[in-house]
């Protein structure tokens, strides 16, 4: 073929259209794929304003309203429920339990991942054995040292529990993203006239940012939806969490109270949705970064 | 009073022994280069001098006050890491400032110390960039603006060549010694390129195996080595030697030439086999055996300007200048008084 002009223009076109094709390709995915991932979420905003009648009735358009929306299933959740107090109790012992993750964890991994211990490569991966116990089996001595220490239904029971799931995978986890900052950076820190702990705090852990946020939502989601110890150990209503509490007091033999339920759900999912997207760039930025020469 | 001093320096790592019994003093100003093989503990040796690992043995003075058990930070060491170890969540400038940050120094002083540091070395147009954004030779001048900027006492450099390609290198090269005149800072370098040690040194330490085999000038080095080691780890090629008998003989490729071609004084001839020959345009590599020592292969470096001619699978009449023939003893390659000879 020679390089004459009709047929660079003809190519030229070609690219052109395959160009576009691609894009429109793009967006038709991006568009599909959104609409699946919201459909749960706008179906349960939906149905927490129907009223019983068109919630229940078979002929309505399950998508829509077909009767005037109304607040009332909303008003019930905060009027008849203690939907606020298990609210409270999911956020105390969220955080609770994501904070004594943090202390225990960050240290830990660090101690792990740097310094020349002797034993460090082995404790690292006992640690990780520890994931592989299934929690059921752990359920039944957990619960003697529950009743042992008198602290079954308080929160402190979770907050005690919980982090003997959270501290070791957070450690393992952890101990990667140590491992993927360079030990270089840390002592070029310490020669510029820090100290260890002075290095750490200002060269390492704005590095660790994405490990520390992927600990965050791992120690808070696990907490907030953990539901086997969260119902034994603590019965009375104003000790559970949403996840014990929701299921356990908004469905009531055969009788369940949908539009509150969905209510429910949605009430907690927004702020956290609102908060994971705050710190989005930050986590993928995270992850771009060119730490040494390339 | 030696500006930096090390005595007796050792450092184990379980069963190895990483660097063995070193001693240095250097003065202010000097530009001192550790120089030798992978693996030697040269880069253990500058750890130690900058606080980063503690040493089973020894002292580390600076100044003539014993900072063996002071940590880093409080040496004021600068130090260039092999991998330049920039900071990648800040910008070049908050790279440059950081440690006059530790210092406490701020506000208006602590810009002009940055623009100064970044002025030295051409990079003041790449301030607001991060390191994931520049070249490996701009990232390499950034580490040595950042390791300037306090005017430390002594300045410690990791290879901080080797990741530049050859025509970076030389540049790089030229510039860091440009500068260290400039500033006269005492400073130890650590290569294992014995040509970037030969240009760059007032002095060289020559290591092998933890241990310091010879410190001197390059011109000391290269002309009177202390021990068989050192003969052929400097010079390309290096330098031919033969068991002599009682002794080890040593002589420089560019030392060995055919018969005729320099007069005068005293030189020792000898028989010389060719078996190759290599045209590399300002000289010749001649490579072949010196008859009755056929175990042992001879180079002859002849420069463009000797145009005697030589034939491949040939024998030829070659000689060296007899005081330019270095003894090495049998057991231990160290260097001996010279010896009379007969070739
Ligand atoms: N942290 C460590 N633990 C165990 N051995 C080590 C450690 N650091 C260095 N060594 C050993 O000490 C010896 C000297 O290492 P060093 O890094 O000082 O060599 P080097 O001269 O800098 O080599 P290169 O030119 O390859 O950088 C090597 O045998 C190395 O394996
Ligand atoms: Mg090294």
């Amino acid at each position: 073929m020679t390089w004459d002009s009709t047929n660079v223009a003809r190519l030229r076109e070609k690219t052109r259209r395959r160009h576009r094709l691609g894009r429109v390709g793009l967006y038709l995915s991006a568009i599909g794929f959104s609409l699946f991932a919201v459909f749960p979420f706008s179906w349960a905003v939906i149905s927490m304003f129907k009223r019983s009648n068109d919630l229940y009735s078979r002929d309505n358009n399950p998508f829509w309203f077909n009767e005037p929306p109304t607040l009332q299933h909303i008003q019930y959740l905060f009027r008849e429920t203690n939907y606020l107090t298990f609210v409270r109790n999911t956020l105390i012992v969220g955080l609770v339990v994501t904070a004594v993750t943090l202390a225990f964890s960050l240290p830990t991994a660090y101690a792990l991942a740097r310094l020349r211990l002797k034993w460090g490569e082995r404790m690292g991966i006992a640690i990780f054995l520890v994931y592989l116990i299934p929690p059921t089996l752990l359920f039944i001595p957990m619960t003697r040292v529950i009743n042992f220490l008198g602290i079954q239904e308080t929160l402190w029971s979770l907050i005690l529990v919980y982090p003997t799931i959270t501290i070791p995978i957070s450690s393992w986890l952890l101990m990667g993203y140590f491992k993927s900052i360079p030990m270089d950076i840390e002592e070029q820190a310490m020669v510029d006239g820090y100290s260890r702990l002075g290095a750490i705090t200002r060269v390492v852990m704005p590095l660790m940012f994405p490990g520390i946020v992927a600990v965050i939502v791992f120690a808070f989601t696990l907490s907030a939806h953990e539901f086997i110890y969260a119902l034994s150990f603590n019965k009375a209503s104003a000790v559970k969490t949403i996840a014990t509490g929701v299921p356990t007091e908004l469905i009531r033999g055969d009788v369940f109270f949908w539009q509150s339920l969905q209510s429910a759900v949605v009430l907690v999912a927004i702020p956290i949705a609102l908060v994971f997207n705050a710190f989005l760039d930050r986590f993928i930025a995270g992850f771009t970064m060119g730490a040494v020469k390339g | 009073m030696a500006l930096l001093e090390v005595r007796g320096l050792r450092k184990e790592f379980g069963d190895v022994v990483a660097v063995d019994g070193v001693d240095i003093k250097s003065e202010e100003g000097e530009f001192l280069v550790l120089l030798g093989p992978s693996g030697c503990g040269k880069t253990t040796l500058l750890r130690m001098i900058a606080g980063l690992e503690h040493p089973t043995e020894g002292q580390i003075l600076l100044g003539g006050e014993d900072v063996t058990d002071l940590p880093p930070r409080a040496r004021q060491i600068a130090m260039v890491f092999q991998s330049y170890a920039l900071y990648p969540h800040m910008t070049v400038a908050r790279n440059i400032a950081f440690p006059l940050k530790a210092q406490g120094v701020d506000g208006p002083e602590r810009d002009e110390k940055v623009k100064w540091a970044a002025g030295l070395f051409g990079i003041e147009h790449l301030l607001h960039r991060r390191p994931r954004q520049l070249s490996g030779g701009e990232r390499q001048r950034v580490a040595l603006a950042r390791a300037i900027v306090r005017e430390p006492s002594v300045f410690l450099l990791d290879e901080p060549l080797s990741n530049l390609d050859a025509k970076l290198r030389a540049a790089a090269r030229d510039d860091l010694m440009g500068f260290q005149r400039r500033i006269g800072i005492t400073s130890v370098y650590v290569t294992h390129d014995q040509v970037e040690a030969m240009g760059m040194g007032d002095r060289i330490a020559v290591m092998r195996d933890g241990k310091i085999r010879q410190m001197g000038t390059p011109e000391e080095v290269y002309h009177h080595p202390a021990d068989t080691f050192v003969a052929q780890f400097i010079g390309s090629p290096p330098m031919n030697l033969l068991d002599w008998g009682d002794y080890i003989l040593g002589f420089r490729p560019e030392h060995f030439l055919p018969e005729g071609v320099q007069d005068g004084g005293d030189r020792v001839p000898f028989d010389f086999f060719v078996n190759r020959i290599e045209y590399l345009g300002s000289e010749r590599y001649l490579y072949g055996f010196i008859p009755g020592h056929e175990e042992t292969k001879v180079i002859a470096m002849l420069p463009a300007t000797v145009t005697v001619p030589l034939e491949e699978q040939r024998q030829h009449r070659f000689s060296v200048a007899s005081d330019q023939l270095r003894f090495f003893d049998k057991d231990g390659g160290q260097k001996i008084p010279p010896q009379t000879i007969q070739a």
